[in-house]
């Protein structure tokens, strides 16, 4: 008896994991296997085809990704200790005279300039960066996170508001709202690439005609200030209707009779809200905001199809520029380590949420 | 009806009808721009005839795109890799998942929580280092043994048969079934498998629908990082790369619009058929929250 159970176990054993192994094999050899190797590349000189051997190099692609610096320059004077000023502007150093190969600055040797301020008078404070591109791809996609994160849950909480009426054909809204989802981000960007144009674009068109002409035409992907704004736009506009259906899912589990007793007790639609509707999101809000976080960190398709990172690399993102380097550079021991730390601020993001639902239970 | 909530309602669907015409103004100007002459085109587009089908139409920017670029087979290589990629996740994630939830083996718990966590390495961080093994993995094919997977259909299916989200949705919705449909079949003789198959399947319809649709949209609609580091060759291209071809020499408005039409409107239709299912499929991976 005791046998033949032994033997029953070891023969679900064995199918348990002819089972399992096909689907794990994948997942193994094409993701974990990769990822590890992301970590384990980083810290090389690896390139895709190079004539030199592979050498451990440990940190050095890490300290020329974030490596940045602090200057403060004062204005040149003339012999007589007054301050020069040519054509009305007063002068100051170059600040190459400080990143090249100055023995006195080894620390800030071959950086660049990221930008610089006034902090009295006349004195300036410049920050520099190791490699300037790198350090706007980051911030470029911490802005892009922290403003699309926030603006798209908001605009799917109350589209989902909305669409939850009991109304006559509701379902044809929903539709609609949520069609943009199903169609590729790659089509969107062409389309909206279009629709931004500054000369043919038809946003220029539609703002024009609704303001009766009060607004002037903006090439509006060719702007610096312009472009990265107007990409996160695109990207709500894309991606909101995913996240109103998932916010639609949670209202429909808060229970109907707590509605009942609010509109008993005399309650505004307000205090509906916040106390019956909102309460009851909790979990939806953590799952909206993680979803929307990651799908953010990894901006990519609307930069490879708008604007490659322009115009002045205003648009540079943490993935496009993993694809420029280790891809189309081939430097695949740069791309990882961008892949590395894109990673990590993902696994951050996430372990705070975690942490934030932690907390409260 | 007293008058006030008759005007609240007319306000109501006033905004909902609003709202609708800035998710809907560009597939709209897609479409009716698809058959426009350039020239047209752009000059529409200065005032609100660009959403109007009026001027010149025609189907000439379709002949001409398909002219310019084998859309026939961009389309082919699209359905062939997503179709393929669809139904082995399909087998295989709900294979593994099955054997996670009804089977008793050794290293199970530890082996699915390390599968499911990969549910947060976004795809893009392990692009670069997928690429150098991709490149070194041998293959055998018609043509005899090589080394090396680019350029070919299986690079860009293999890779992306197995993820966690699959596997997550299938393991969530066995965890639900009662287990005594199992135990019941066990009993009367089934092997593993024909539980699976004869007991189990048949009652996955909504999980496997979910599953396909949000795998579909992924194939389907992602297809670019990854065929831009691993497919030169025109042979293998998805739709998505075909875009290229509008930006050669001069750049055809009217024709990019066609082709954007073209690799569109079949997603499109297919989730008008099918709305209700795309919306659960996307609702459902709410659930777990």
């Amino acid at each position: 008896m005791r046998t033949e159970r032994r033997a029953a176990r070891r023969r679900q054993n064995r199918t348990g994991w002819a089972m399992a192994l096909p689907a794990c094999l994948l997942v193994f050899l094409f993701l974990i296997t990769p990822f590890v190797m992301a970590f384990g590349l980083s810290l090389t000189n690896q390139r895709l085809i190079s004539p030199n051997p592979t050498e451990f190099v440990g940190l050095r692609n890490y300290q020329r990704l974030l490596g940045i610096g602090f200057l403060t320059i004062d204005p040149i004077t003339n012999d007589d200790g007054t301050i020069r000023v040519t054509d009305g502007e007063t002068e100051y150093p170059r600040v190459r005279n400080f990143t090249r190969g100055n023995p006195d600055y080894p620390h800030l040797d071959r950086m660049r300039e990221w930008f610089r301020l006034g902090i009295s008078d006349d004195r300036q404070f410049v920050v520099l960066a190791r490699d300037v591109v790198f350090i706007k791809a980051v911030r470029n996609t911490v802005l892009f996170v922290v403003v699309v994160a926030p603006v798209q849950s908001g605009i799917a909480l109350i589209l989902a508001l909305l669409i939850n009426q009991k109304l006559r054909g509701i379902n044809v809204f929903r539709t609609i709202y949520f069609a943009p989802v199903v169609i590729s981000m790659v089509v969107v960007s062409m389309l909206w690439r279009f629709i931004y144009d500054g000369e043919n674009g038809i946003l220029n068109t539609l703002l024009g005609v609704f303001s009766f002409g009060a607004i002037e035409p903006v090439s509006w992907l060719g702007n610096t200030s312009t472009a990265l704004p107007a990409i996160m736009a695109m990207s709500v506009w894309q991606g909101v209707g995913f996240h109103m259906v998932i916010w639609l899912s949670g209202l429909q589990t808060i229970p109907q009779p707590l509605y009942e007793v609010a509109r008993i007790e005399g309650a505004t639609q307000w205090q509906k809200f916040r106390y019956v509707t909102w309460p009851g999101l909790r979990n939806t809000a953590i799952l909206v905001m993680v979803i929307i976080t990651m799908q953010a960190f990894t901006l990519y398709p609307q930069i490879e199809v708008m604007t490659r990172g322009g115009p002045l690399d205003s648009t540079q993102s943490l993935v496009f520029q993993a694809v420029v380097r280790g891809y189309e550079k081939q430097d695949i021991a740069g791309g990882s380590a961008i892949s590395v730390l894109l990673f990590l601020f993902v696994l951050s993001i996430s372990l705070f949420q975690r942490y934030l639902t932690r907390e409260r239970d | 009806m007293p008058a006030h909530k008759f005007v609240r309602l007319v306000l109501k669907y006033v905004l909902l009808a609003w709202i609708a015409l800035i998710f809907i103004f560009p597939i709209v100007f897609m479409v009716i721009s698809s058959f426009k002459p350039d020239l047209q085109l752009l000059r529409d587009s200065a005032s609100l005839r660009a959403f109007l089908p009026v001027g010149d139409l025609s189907l000439e920017n379709y002949s001409a795109a398909f002219d310019r670029a084998p859309i026939r087979l961009f389309m082919f290589n699209s359905v062939f890799i997503t179709a393929v990629t669809v139904c082995l996740s399909l087998l295989l994630s709900s294979l593994a998942a099955f054997s996670f939830v009804f089977l008793q083996w050794f290293g199970r718990s530890v082996l699915m929580a390390v599968i499911l966590a990969t549910f947060i390495v976004p795809f893009e961080t392990i692009a670069v280092p997928l690429l150098l093994i991709v490149n070194n993995l041998p293959w055998l094919g018609l043509d005899g043994f090589k080394t090396g997977w680019l350029n070919s259909y299986h690079v860009q299916i293999i890779p992306f048969i197995a993820d966690a989200l699959t596997i997550f949705l299938f393991v969530q919705y066995f965890r639900d079934l009662p287990t005594e449909l199992v135990e019941a079949a066990r009993i009367d003789g089934a092997t593993w498998f024909q539980v699976y198959r004869r007991v189990i399947i048949p009652l996955s319809g909504p999980v496997i629908a979910t599953a396909a649709i949000l795998k579909f949209l992924v194939m389907y609609n992602n297809q670019l990082l990854w065929p831009i580091m691993v497919v030169q060759e025109e042979t293998y291209r998805p739709v998505m790369l075909g875009l290229q071809y509008f930006f050669q020499l001069n750049t055809a408005w009217g024709e990019i619009m066609a082709y954007l039409t073209i690799i569109t409107l079949p997603v499109l239709a297919f989730y008008l058929v099918l709305q209700r299912a795309f919306i659960a499929s996307i609702a459902s991976t709410g659930i777990k929250g």
